[in-house]
């Protein structure tokens, strides 16, 4: 019970004046922005990381404990009131809160996800608080060699193993990889693909690359379809609360969304998307009124957003145990910490405790906070929704120039985010996954001082990586999920469960 | 992935056999695994042992090479997902908008007026038929960026004639 001491020494961090207040400030912040069309968690947290900038370590992390969640619920409100899920994860719970919105039932819809998020993510954290002591005692005895197989297979499976194409996934990934590549070698003093510009020897900001392909990307991405689709904004009618029978019929799906969401979050098994469609095709299958799918069953809301958050929560914990990223948004969040100097794995448990489990007990916090705040708030959200579409993509696009000379004030940089912007609209536009290219960034030079610290301490012989049986092992493991997709080509079939 | 219903009559690129767009996207992977084997050739061993900067860029090269035989197979194959027609227009509007922003900030003109600009670019790519309006919006907000980012959060923002005067 070492965690629960840990996790009470945290609280007494989270709970002091400055960092609840820091807590608030992220919860609204994070919902505000999330709420917005086409902004999903992963750009909600990389447009505010720059607000963060000046903040100690502490505050600034427990702020974005809060952006984190926000940008999380937020996502769910606009994927039930406009069916325009700013990211995968949160398409199931468009499919049936979006015709629950349409049939009036916009409220009750609002409120299971919203309390549903609050009992996954409750569990969930609760699972990281129990779980990261022993990953952390695991994660000490893994050499350089171990690592670095760790993040072939986080590679793989954010890339290859869960989308539509293991190609074009891979394809995502590498152009991350040579992403970061750019700039000074630590190790070597030697400066790798900079091309004389001096701006590229200190790497590319992977809040440039993120905003680039997610906010400029997006923008150029919707304003060339204007003509084609068009959003609709569902106003929230009739009462906003749950009767009974909704209670009756949400509660199981949202304990069992939690343990669909949780543990495949945790595993770095990639992105939230299997999970809300596994919880979704378990409710429509369990549920005892089969009539309502396809015309707003609540069931089909509670257990994909409570497998959302759940996973959510499950990805902090590969992501503060071993420093490893397995979505967008957690890469987004490795930045933020890297931004202070701080690398998330087994040392920082070690040397951090207080920042560590400062966080942990921060997420309880803001979990608790957006329950309270959300759903008496809810008509304030809903006016944010209401923003004419060309000032809210203008809006954001005026944020993220902003943000990114900021961190950076240099031409180049806003020169890198339209190149990255344009990236994104081609990616979006022949159907290439985003999220792998922020990890690859993210991950791709972590993965190199390993792969190389293996290697010098080898010698050179690439068979450490084979030697070690831990190494082997998730070299072999990362060798299946490759082949996986070719192999089991239906994998995809969780996609087809919409129709 | 979209809940878009794609009117049929917008389709306008029909499922050709070969997919030209895939065909250069795979060139294009090609030509960056080129660039980065270029460059590697370039960096200098330190030590005996290892490649040292080397092994990165190696395996980065190889795997962009077969990604683009990957992908080019898939476009000669015609199976690429299925399209929607384009407008450019919108594209050119905030693409022009972003450039006019770089250009100001990089001879010295500060960011709000870029930050008006492409404001209300961005804003008529999304099919507002009010300029000045929008150009005044984004001015106003560019002044709200400014004294929360430069004053409140003291980070500094390019400044030029306007931000002077704040």
């Amino acid at each position: 019970m070492e965690a629960f001491t840990s996790l009470a020494s945290g609280l007494s961090v989270a709970i002091q004046p400055m960092n609840l207040l820091f807590a608030l400030i992220g919860v609204l912040l994070g919902t505000a922005v999330g709420v917005l069309p086409g902004i999903g968690p992963a750009l909600t947290v990389a447009l505010l990381l720059p607000i963060t900038f000046k903040l100690d370590p502490a505050g600034s992390i427990i702020m974005f404990a809060g952006i984190y969640y926000g940008g999380m619920y937020g996502g769910s409100t606009t994927a039930i009131l406009i069916n325009t899920p700013g990211e995968s994860a949160s398409m199931a719970t468009a499919l049936e809160g979006n015709l629950m919105a349409k049939a009036g039932r916009g409220g009750p819809a609002l409120a299971t996800s919203a309390i549903g998020s609050f009992v996954a993510g409750t569990i969930a954290t609760l699972g990281l608080t129990l779980l990261a002591p022993y990953l952390v005692e695991v994660a000490v005895s893994f050499g350089p060699e171990d690592y670095f197989a760790l993040m072939v297979v986080a590679f793989v499976t954010v890339s290859a193993t869960f989308g539509d194409s293991p190609v074009r996934g891979l394809t995502s990934l590498f152009i991350g990889l040579l992403l970061g590549l750019i700039g000074i070698d630590i190790l070597s003093g030697q400066s790798r693909l900079s091309f004389g510009v001096p701006e590229l020897y200190d790497n590319v900001e992977v809040t440039t690359l993120a905003v680039g392909l997610f906010a400029v990307g997006e923008a150029l991405y919707v304003a060339s379809r204007r003509h084609i689709h068009e959003e609709k904004l569902e106003a929230v009618r009739g009462s906003l609360w749950m009767t009974k029978e909704d209670w009756k019929r949400s509660w199981k799906p949202w304990l069992r969304g939690t343990a669909f969401g949780f543990p495949i979050g945790a595993l770095p098994a990639g992105g939230a998307e299997i999970p809300t469609f596994l919880s979704y095709a378990t409710e429509k299958r369990l549920t005892k009124h089969p009539d309502e799918f396809g015309k707003g069953a609540i069931e089909g809301v509670a257990g994909p957003e409570a497998a959302n958050n759940a996973s959510a929560a499950g990805t902090l914990v590969p992501l503060l145990t071993l420093g490893l990223p397995t979505s967008a948004t957690a890469a987004m969040m490795l930045a933020g910490f890297q931004q202070y100097g701080l690398n998330p794995g087994p040392l920082l448990f070690a040397e951090q405790p207080a920042l560590v489990w400062g966080l942990i007990a921060s997420l309880f916090i803001a979990n608790a906070m957006l329950l309270v705040l959300n759903l008496p708030l809810v008509g304030l959200w809903v006016k944010l929704l209401a923003i004419p579409q060309p000032w809210l993509y203008a809006g954001i696009l005026v944020f993220a120039t902003m943000g990114t000379i900021a961190a950076n004030p240099s031409p180049v940089e806003l020169i890198m985010l339209t190149i990255f912007g344009v990236l994104g609209f081609l990616m979006r536009r022949f159907d290439f996954p985003i999220a792998p290219v922020v990890v690859g960034l993210i991950l791709g030079p972590i993965a190199e001082s390993q792969l190389r610290r293996a290697l010098s301490i080898s010698l050179g012989d690439p068979m450490v990586l084979l030697q070690s049986p831990i190494s082997a092992t998730l070299l072999g493991i990362a060798v299946i999920a490759l082949i996986a997709p070719f192999a089991l080509k239906n994998l995809g079939r969780f996609k087809a469960v919409e129709d | 992935m979209s809940n878009a219903q794609p009117v049929p009559m917008s389709r306008v690129q029909p499922r050709t056999h070969i997919d030209v767009a895939g065909v250069v996207i795979a060139l294009l992977l090609l030509v960056l695994a080129g660039m980065v084997w270029w460059d590697m050739t370039k960096l200098q061993i330190l030590s005996p042992y290892d490649l040292g900067p080397k092994v990165m860029p190696i395996v980065v090269a190889i795997g962009l090479t077969l990604l683009a035989l990957g992908n080019g197979v898939g476009a000669l194959q015609g199976n690429l997902p299925a399209r929607d027609s384009l407008d450019w227009k919108p594209i050119i509007l905030i693409l022009g908008g972003l450039a006019a922003l770089i250009v100001l900030i990089a001879i010295g003109g500060g960011f709000m007026i870029g930050t008006a600009i492409l404001f209300a670019t961005t804003s008529a790519a999304f099919g507002r038929r009010a300029f000045l309006t929008d150009l005044l919006i984004g001015a106003v907000i560019s002044v709200f960026v400014y004294l929360l980012f430069g004053k409140l959060l003291t980070l500094s923002l390019p400044a030029g004639p306007l931000e002077h005067l704040l």
